[in-house]
């Protein structure tokens, strides 16, 4: 009988909220994080707006000696991890550390961080590089640090698949406590709104030029024209479901199936991969797709990209024969940090008989897809699938459900 | 017992030797490729040396275009990926696309690129806010490292789970690892994975110099990287890449292919301490280590020789040391152990799948490398670290043991497949 993995605790920075409660407050009621960059002057830029975490001050949360050597999206992290940890009910000094690991997804590392040691560099000199520059950086920072604040020593690691990591972090988490360990942190927070980090994305050329927040992102609209980047994300407390109910502790749902594909070489002329990873994803939970209440989509507003999901989804689910939605429209897409948000919101759907819609949009009639768009639809979830694509072709899909009593 | 996991294919670029057959060439003859830094003038850093690889990746099959894409660290990782597959007689065709998939290991990502295109955006760090018209169309490619695993699938026509794997130092180990763990779970059966990483930039230079990690021996660059050496004083920065293939057992036996060795067991812990720093104790290193020899079903007395980390430093050096002897124990002292990075380096994340690669090619030709430079152990060093020449020693089993920033400690099991 392979171990059945829940998830006891929920920690989010997200654009539309500072905290697990105003973020679903927010997604519930359709309210949007998504505004003109405050974080640089984005002015003179082809793209103006993200999706930036309201009234965050780090001092509030953190020891000041870990400002100076921490990029804000690990900031954000480590205030993810703390409260996801005390939304679990989780007493450090109870848990013997090998027990307890972190998992996370990064995209860029800490780009904002590195953009600052690069200008030291070049115009001033290599000595002025901060002695923090050779961490704070690096994709595995926020593993580190979490592990580190929470004296975690079980198995940790981290994956890099651009916005498809977050599932793939949460995935490997299940692995390693299927191999025995009682509690990974995982998940991801993300964000590189800086200049540097800017560029960066604007080059991609999938970033909307429109400087409307309502009228911005809009995935799945005949006229969707690029997507909005944002910050922040969820860090989940992954559990052994028996260890958690020995120890009493409230479960939001269970890691039931994930599964991930690579999609062939532009211009092969196979077929993309989401498909078989949908697929693969329900067989591993072992449901049909008329099991499934919703599907939280990943939702590119990339006409292409949309397109390809569209046609996935009606190819397992039949035409508008799922709901779906994309709460990201209110949040912008997070990068590592999207894919955990996601889960995040299906598992407080499963609490709550309620899906949070997809704002802004007025769906094409061609994709056929039943999009939650007018406000929030109240139904029964028991189980849903939330997908996620990383730039190049990464799929990952992930079904999570009401644990059994 | 469950699906078991073979290496059945090896590609290697390290310093002195591009092909498995330099590499194997350069660390049995115990022969060193530190040398000064040439990529950029060094001048003003304290650490002026490094082990760089004479790469030419147009003469190894890039094409001009892919060759502008990639980031010297993917043009590595798909380099390897190729001579792994040429090795392991597979043809792309004989791949299953879809039950077969990705992982590489890497630390810093596109690091040199990155750095030439800052230096570039921002007109020498003049502009606070970077020119975006001045951006490279691929510049997105650098600042996700997973675009080395997209990089690598596309080469490779794998279709199944990619994911780049980067957890600082042990990256290389972990990489492999997370792919073992992917066969035996019967999400694939085959995987191309490995690391790479290609960190010789101005800005990797002056971090570690803030540090004072790497050494400061710049008038002697060939004897620089001194692992155990009671006159170390920090590791000398490498590049490079190791990229396996790993079939299930059953599969590559009913092929008929050659089996270098199984990965019989892996295990990595955190230090939760520091994000650079090491207690001297080792006791997360030697839990991993025991978890590996554990999945392997071995015990300690089992194993014939120890991969060392081996980096150079003083904490790492007494740290591991520790780890070794608290796991192994008596075992410890009549086992060679030694340290590549001695000859090719430290290229971070890239490093734990080349010493995976040093330690299968050890089973396989009953040859344990040297450490090189090691005239004087520290005295805190007490082992049996093979100095300066190579050693005929039956081996049918190895530990490879990396340590990482971030607190990453890993540890993997190879044997002799039979």
């Amino acid at each position: 009988m392979t171990t059945s993995v829940v998830v006891t605790g929920i920690g989010v920075t997200a654009p539309n909220g500072l905290g697990t409660d105003a973020f679903w407050a927010a997604t519930r009621a359709g309210e949007s994080g998504i505004g003109p960059v405050k974080r640089f002057d984005a002015t003179g830029y082809p793209a103006k707006l993200a999706g930036e975490v309201p009234g965050f001050e780090a001092t509030d949360h953190l020891p000041s000696r870990l400002i100076p050597q921490t990029d804000h999206m690990t900031r954000l992290a480590l205030v993810a991890a703390d409260w996801a940890l005390a939304d679990a009910g989780v007493a450090l000094d109870q848990w013997q550390q090998f027990d307890m690991g972190v998992i996370t997804a990064s995209s860029s590392g800490g780009f904002e961080f590195g953009q600052n040691e690069l200008q030291k560099l070049w115009a001033k000199g290599g000595q002025y590089v901060s002695a923090y520059q050779s961490f704070a950086w690096f994709y595995a920072v926020n593993t580190g640090q979490i592990s580190i604040r929470n004296g975690m020593q079980g198995p940790s690691g981290v994956v890099v698949s651009d916005q498809a990591g977050g599932l793939d972090a949460l995935a490997q988490a299940r692995r390693q406590i299927r191999k025995g360990t009682r509690l990974i942190v995982s998940g991801g927070v993300d964000g590189s709104i800086c200049p540097w980090g800017w560029i960066a994305q604007v080059a991609a050329g999938r970033l909307t030029g429109s400087e409307d927040p309502d009228k911005a992102y809009r995935p799945f609209a005949a006229d969707a024209d690029g997507y909005v980047p944002g910050e922040g994300g969820a860090l989940l407390i992954l559990e052994d479901a028996e260890s958690a109910r020995e120890r009493g502790a409230r479960v939001y749902g269970e890691i039931a199936g994930y599964a991930a594909t690579f999609d062939p070489k532009p211009g092969s002329g196979r077929e993309p991969g989401l498909k078989r990873a949908i697929e693969a994803a329900l067989a591993d939970a072992g449901v049909t797709a008329a099991d499934i209440d919703v599907v939280f989509a990943d939702a590119a507003a990339v006409p292409d990209l949309d397109r390809a999901e569209a046609e996935a989804i009606g190819a397992v689910f039949g035409p508008r024969g799922v709901p779906v939605t994309a709460p990201k429209t209110m949040t912008g897409r997070l990068y590592s940090g999207a894919a955990s948000l996601d889960t995040a919101a299906a598992l407080l759907s499963i609490r709550d008989g309620v899906i949070p819609p997809t704002t802004n949009v007025a769906p094409a009639p061609e994709y056929d897809l039943d999009l939650v768009v007018d406000g929030p639809r109240t139904a029964p979830v028991a189980t849903a699938l939330v997908l996620a694509r990383g730039y190049g072709g990464f799929n990952s899909a992930m079904v999570v459900r009401k644990a059994a009593k | 017992m469950g699906r078991r996991v073979v290496i059945t294919g090896i590609g290697v670029v390290a310093p002195g030797g591009v092909g498995v057959k330099d590499f194997w060439s350069l660390l049995s003859d115990g022969r060193t490729a530190t040398r000064g830094i040439t990529f950029f003038d060094p001048t003003p850093f304290r650490s002026r040396v490094a082990a760089e690889v004479d790469f030419d990746p147009e003469a190894l099959g890039l094409s001009p275009q892919e060759i502008r894409r990639m980031d010297r660290a993917a043009q590595f990782a798909v380099v390897t990926a190729a001579e792994a597959l040429a090795g392991s007689g597979l043809e792309t065709a004989d791949l299953d696309p879809y039950r077969t998939g990705v992982t590489v290991g890497s630390a810093v990502g596109a690091t040199m690129g990155l750095d030439q295109e800052y230096r570039v955006t921002s007109d020498g760090g003049r502009l606070d806010l970077n020119d975006h018209r001045y951006a490279v169309p691929h510049l997105y490619d650098f600042f996700v490292p997973s675009s080395f695993a997209s990089e690598v699938a596309w080469s490779t026509g794998a279709e199944g789970p990619a994911t780049v794997v980067s957890t600082g130092c042990t990256s290389g180990l972990d990489s492999v690892g997370y792919a073992a763990e992917l066969i035996r779970e019967g999400s694939v059966d085959v995987m191309i994975a490995g690391a790479t990483d290609a960190p010789i930039s101005p800005i990797t230079v002056a971090c570690f110099d803030a540090i004072k990690a790497t050494t400061s021996r710049n008038d002697d660059p060939e004897h620089a990287s001194r692992p155990f050496d009671n006159s170390r004083n920090g590791f000398v920065l490498g590049e490079g890449s190791a990229m396996f293939v790993l079939e299930e057992y059953e599969a590559a036996k009913a092929r008929g292919a050659h089996i270098y060795c199984e990965i019989a067991g892996y295990a990595t812990r955190s230090n939760a301490f520091h994000m650079t720093g090491l207690r001297p104790e080792g006791l997360e290193m030697a839990e991993a280590i025991r978890q590996a020899l554990d999945e392997a079903r071995m015990n300690p007395d089992e194993i014939d020789y120890v991969n060392a980390h081996g980096s150079g430093t003083k904490q790492n050096d007494r740290h591991e040391t520790a780890a070794v002897k608290r796991t192994l124990g008596e075992h410890a002292y009549r086992t060679p152990m030694s340290s590549i990075k001695s000859m090719v380096g430290h290229s971070l994340g890239a490093i734990g799948s080349i010493e995976i690669a040093a330690s299968a090619l050890a089973i396989e030709n009953n040859l344990v490398p040297p450490t090189a430079n090691l005239h004087e152990p520290d005295p805190q060093c007490d082992l049996d670290y093979v100095p300066l020449k190579a050693r005929e020693w039956t081996t049918d089993a190895v530990l490879s043991v990396g340590s990482g920033f971030g607190g990453f400690q890993s540890a993997m099991v190879l044997r002799r497949a039979s």
